[in-house]
């Protein structure tokens, strides 16, 4: 098993800026570039270290690139890429695309992505991948030269639309199902954090106000005086201590739109299979009907109803040289349909297995990230309390001497 | 000679002014010693009485006291809000030159509040007995007569009528007419006190608001964490190896969700009243200045009166020496009072706040134990099945 690219290369989203340009319709835009680093993991020689390559990619160049493996790896659970715009904001953050804050987080966010795509077995060794991270021109020329966007299935864009499936593999309908289960429990838990949030910066901030009233008070005071006004500084570091707890947290709710997207990724290999489930028993429809038109062609019996059959009654039989003509080519057609429902078949199993298999792998990642989400967490809500309990010990310290 | 305090700061004592200060001091110190004290009153067991005409309740009073004063050792009986009210205004009345404590407020604001709840009365026991308690510490109020027969009496209504009949003498004959005197200037240290019951009851004020408003936002708080714990646990029942951790995650927010209801709770019951309180003590402490006020300006009044008769008097006539000496008296009465109210204040703030800070701080060793045990379920590896 050859090692993956991520153990081979360092790679790093360093910089982000922005830029203005001309777009495809010649109008002027502003978009932010960010500079991917790459530098090669040799065994250390000493003083000896590999050089660095870099270049600058923009949002849409990732989505171009994600569009591509989506498409050509279908039984893979691609790697999402962060938000395109801000979702799940709370007053303080802004839903500027533009803001510092904003592009602070998508850079740890596509250098996530990088990593993803690297760190997996099939997709680190695509040279389109390889070419994203160190050919600077003429990468986009390249990829629309794979012609990958013949391939798209135009219908698994259609996400809610129905197909018939009669026998599809029991794990894709239920992993499906808990695909759309997870996005909206993950957009439900995102939603009700950002007021949880919201919240807790308004509790924080209102004590910033004894400060002030503690220092005016303390004025009058004569004995009581002291103490009233430094408890009022501690009131003040209190209410200060909410941004950076808050700023924090955003990171874990990244942690968990990484996952929200990757539902999205999961749900389109379950799609995929139904698609081809559908496909090949259409095929199969197809052909059995072929089959049954040669039959009834070859004894000269009807057993379906078929307008031709109606029409070849009342106005007369055809000859025999005719019928030979067809049954001949549906002969070939036949034999064409069961050729294509013979590889479709292998297609379909080939599909299921290595699709398993990705998917194994995706829940062995996911159950180990959310755990490490959820430990961080856990962790920063601890950091919350022993500050909270600092805080109040020192006011507490400063009222005793009043 | 050694003079110190009681708890053991040397003492100056080259100077009489400082000897009477020493004993002023020494006389506070016994007041809160407790040792040499000889009267105690409780105010609890609040019972609800359900009669044709009406609901109310009524409090347990126990009194344990030495003093001669009083006929038994003990007393015990039971008193409802209105009884406090009367008490009060006869205070008021009968020592007008001394800082009456205030009582709880007679009516509640926000009407939705029960009046026969659990908290409201409890929070209603507290304010009572501090009521009581404050004039037990008073070396005047305490031995007021109507006090004496609010703690003892087995039919204070009685009493109530008698008292409407009859002028008792005892303190009556400093009665007071708000004769419309206009006083000219108010002393220094007097309006220094006016000043500073000014923009202390200010300042009291915007911490009430301050501190309702920390409530309100944190109960909005518990609104969303209420929501925000649960979808953890609908997001566990999808998951199976993650079940656990997300479970123990819902838990842990359940936790930090009474936490904190137990905070707001305490704040409400506990913080706010006492800020109220001593919001009421200085509106009736400014009314006391006004009355002080008043005496000086009708003695200044009748003092000019007789200036200007230019009759040849041989002595200042005998009404004048009375307001004269009632100005003393009030004004002596009062800075005695104020320093006793001062260091009361002082006390009673520094327990208020480092009990806002205490329930702070347990607060956030609530949520911080809910969260760190959580750490090694959510560390636990599955066993390999």
């Amino acid at each position: 098993m050859e090692d993956c690219l991520a153990k081979k290369m360092e790679i790093t989203v360093s910089e982000a800026e922005k830029r203005t340009g001309r777009n495809a319709m010649n109008m002027q835009e502003t978009y932010t570039a960010y500079l991917i680093e790459t530098r090669a993991v040799e065994s250390q020689i000493e003083g000896q270290c590999a050089p660095v390559d870099s270049l600058w990619r923009r949002y849409s160049e990732f989505e171009l690139l994600r569009n591509y493996l989506s498409v050509t790896y279908p039984h893979i659970v691609v790697p999402p890429l962060p938000e395109k715009r801000a979702d799940f904001v709370w007053h303080k953050l802004s839903a500027d695309n533009m803001d510092p804050d904003f592009v602070e987080r998508r850079r740890i966010g596509l250098e996530n992505f990088l990593l993803r795509v690297a760190s997996h077995p099939v997709l680190c060794q695509d040279k389109i991948f390889y070419s994203f991270l160190t050919q600077e021109g003429g990468w986009k020329e390249m990829v629309n030269e794979t012609g990958f966007q013949l391939k798209a299935d135009s219908r698994l864009k259609a996400l809610n639309a129905t197909f018939r499936v009669k026998n599809p593999d029991k794990r894709f309908t239920e992993l499906k199902h808990y695909s759309d289960e997870l996005q909206s429990v993950i957009s439900h838990l995102l939603r009700v954090r950002a007021r949880v949030a919201d919240r807790l910066y308004g509790v924080y901030k209102v004590h910033g106000n004894y400060g002030r009233v503690f220092s005016e008070w303390s004025a009058i005071e004569k004995e009581m005086g002291d103490g009233l006004q430094s408890a009022g500084h501690h009131m003040d570091v209190y209410a200060a201590s909410i941004d950076d707890i808050l700023e924090e947290e955003e990171h874990y709710a990244d942690q968990l739109k990484e996952y929200l997207f990757y539902a999205e990724a999961l749900r389109a290999v379950c799609r995929k299979h139904e698609l081809m489930q559908y496909d090949l028993e259409m095929a199969a429809q197809d052909l059995t009907s072929k089959k049954q038109q040669c039959e009834e062609l070859a004894t000269g019996t009807v057993r379906t109803f078929s307008l031709k059959g109606m029409t070849s009654k009342l106005f007369g039989q055809e000859t025999p040289e005719q019928r030979e003509a067809k049954i001949k080519v549906l002969e070939e057609q036949i034999q064409e349909g069961e050729e294509q429902l013979k590889s479709k078949n292998l297609e379909g199993r080939d599909f299921v297995k290595s699709a398993w298999a990705d998917i194994e792998r995706f829940k062995e990642q996911k159950n180990h990230d959310l755990k490490e989400a959820l430990i961080s967490y856990a962790v920063m809500q601890i950091s919350m309390c022993k500050k909270g309990i600092q805080v109040w010990t020192n006011a507490k310290e400063c009222f005793s001497k009043m | 000679q050694d003079l110190s305090l009681p708890n053991g700061t040397p003492v100056d004592t080259s100077s009489p002014a400082s000897s009477s200060s020493l004993l002023n001091r020494l006389q506070l110190d016994d007041d809160l010693d407790g040792e040499t004290r000889d009267l105690f009153v409780t105010v609890d067991d609040p019972k609800k009485h359900v009669c044709t005409m009406e609901t109310y309740i009524t409090y347990r009073v126990t009194t344990k006291t030495t003093r001669a004063e009083f006929d038994l050792p003990e007393y015990s009986v039971r008193r409802r809000y209105q009884d406090f009210d009367w008490l009060r205004n006869k205070l008021e009345e009968s020592q007008p030159t001394h800082l009456i404590p205030p009582l709880p407020e007679k009516f509640v604001v926000k009407g939705v509040v029960d009046r026969f709840s659990e908290e409201f009365v409890e929070t209603r026991r507290k304010a009572l007995d501090k009521f009581l308690k404050r004039i037990t510490d008073h070396p005047v109020l305490s031995f007021n007569e109507h006090f004496n027969v609010f703690l003892t009496a087995k039919d204070l209504n009685a009493y109530k009528r008698q008292g409407m009949a009859l002028l008792s003498k005892m303190g009556e004959s400093v009665k007071y007419v708000t004769g419309g005197y206009k006083l000219r200037s108010r002393p220094l240290e007097f309006a220094a006190i006016g000043e500073y019951l000014d923009t202390f009851s200010l300042k009291l004020g915007t911490i009430d608001r301050i501190a309702q408003r920390i409530i309100k936002e944190q109960l909005e708080y518990l609104v969303e964490l209420r929501e925000y714990g649960p979808v953890y646990s609908t997001w566990g029942g999808l998951e199976v190896e993650l079940s656990e951790p997300l479970e123990g995650v819902s838990a842990c927010i359940g936790n930090c969700c009474t936490a904190l209801e137990e905070l707001s709770e305490d704040m409400t019951e506990d913080f706010l009243p006492v800020l109220r309180e001593y919001i009421l003590y200085s509106e009736s402490m400014k009314n006391v200045l006004k009355k002080r006020d008043q005496v000086q300006a009708e003695y200044e009044a009748k003092l000019e009166a007789v200036a200007l008769k230019k009759e040849d008097r041989p002595k200042v006539p005998t009404d004048v020496e009375k307001c004269q000496d009632r100005v003393e008296c009030f004004n002596a009465d009062l800075k005695a009072d104020m320093e006793r109210w001062q260091n009361n204040k002082r006390q009673d703030f520094r327990q208020l706040l480092m009990g806002m800070a205490d329930k702070n701080i347990q607060y956030y060793e609530k949520c911080l134990t809910a969260w760190e045990s959580i750490i090694p379920l959510l560390q636990d590896k599955p066993e390999t099945k």
